[in-house]
């Protein structure tokens, strides 16, 4: 059976780099709950996917925990997110090994998703975007991808290098915005 | 849409099909336990044979270790082979094998193969062997292959159909040199 076509919004844009990352907490499993801040002092990748058991979030979910090792190599954290409920996830995360978490933006359904803009109501799910969010919280890149698209990992590992290397670098946005935060 | 370039060109360490020199050059990225690329194998064979000139096939390694426990030792077995002059015979039955590969199955390719066994036994655990697999996966995974098979026509990700007459039509395209830019775009 063909998989159900979603629709992309071609108007939707994503938090702007430099804002600091909204905080968040949602449940990883029936036990857990991850927020963002537990993250703080580390760089944090956030993928946003559509849905558990769709092949192409199947793909990009597999391709990143094929090279986590790269991102342990700059101590970053990945979490992936789709609306999904717990149960599903666990399940999903079992049939192609995952070894970071995914959580479940279920109940409000798609609250962060809708927070980070990257939220299609006409889907009823996330659209496919990934953000960087630096070691202080602050959003540093972002992408949008077409929704069928699976963006791989190599733009985010880039970006994540870049940013491994300016770490020692005096950066003016993060000095104000984290002011901001406390 | 990323504007995914292939980081390592065509060269003599690749496993080829053709003249490297060729217009038309089409990689894959494929994982031997991976079904769409053995579904793959048939559609890039006919069209080898299809385009016997001016058209060049090279098969570079990404194993999904994560989801296929065995793909990259089959990989490395692929490579072993090569140092006997073997490579694209082991390449068609590991595929043959797909989700069933195991050490034994492996072996049993080897011996179909008439391949020196203690040679073969001893390789696939030759650092260098290994490595080339390594290799191949961390430029793909630089140059943008999001999963498998990923396909690159002339150094740009193909992102279409895997048909054998959609991809026939995209080559014939980039063999005409006037062509390649209205092709891409």
């Amino acid at each position: 059976m063909a998989e159900p076509r979603p629709t992309q919004n071609e108007n939707q844009t994503l938090l702007p780099n430099g804002m600091l990352a909204p905080d968040f907490t949602l449940p990883a499993d029936d036990k857990q709950k991850i927020s963002l801040h537990d993250f703080i002092g580390r760089p944090v990748v956030l993928i946003f996917y559509p849905a558990d058991w769709s092949s192409v979030c199947g793909s990009e979910l597999t391709i990143f925990n094929e090279v986590l090792s790269e991102f342990k190599k700059h101590n970053a954290q990945v979490l992936g997110i789709s609306v999904d409920n717990v149960w599903s996830h666990i399940a999903f995360s079992r049939s192609i090994n995952l070894t970071f978490p995914i959580l479940s933006d279920f109940e409000p359904k798609g609250q962060i998703s809708k927070i980070y803009r990257a939220y299609n109501d006409q889907n009823g799910f996330s659209s496919r975007a990934l953000y960087l969010i630096d070691a202080k919280g602050v959003i540093r890149w972002s992408y949008l991808s077409p929704i069928l698209e699976n963006p791989g990992v190599d733009e985010v590992l880039h970006e994540l290098e870049t940013i491994s290397e300016q770490s020692l670098e005096w950066h003016p946005s993060m000095n104000s915005q984290q002011d901001a935060h406390v | 849409m990323f504007k995914t370039k292939l980081k390592t060109s065509p060269n003599e360490n690749d496993h080829h099909l053709g003249d490297l020199q060729s217009t038309a050059t089409l990689i894959e990225y494929g994982d031997y336990q991976c079904s769409h690329c053995r579904s793959l194998v048939f559609t890039i064979d006919n069209l080898v044979r299809h385009f016997k000139n001016n058209f060049c096939f090279i098969y570079r390694h990404f194993p999904l270790h994560t989801i296929h426990p065995m793909a990259e030792m089959a990989a490395i077995a692929a490579e072993a082979a090569d140092k006997q002059g073997k490579f694209w015979p082991m390449h068609y039955l590991l595929f043959q094998d797909g989700k069933n590969i195991s050490e034994e199955t492996i072996i049993s390719c080897a011996e179909k193969l008439n391949l020196q066994m203690e040679t073969f036994k001893g390789d696939l655990t030759k650092l260098e062997l290994i490595e080339k697999v390594h290799t191949d996966f961390t430029e793909g995974m630089r140059s943008g292959v999001n999963g498998t098979p990923t396909l690159f026509l002339n150094g740009v990700r193909y992102n279409g159909l895997l048909d054998y007459d959609i991809l026939k039509q995209a080559i014939e395209h980039l063999q005409r040199p006037k062509n390649f830019l209205t092709f891409l775009s």
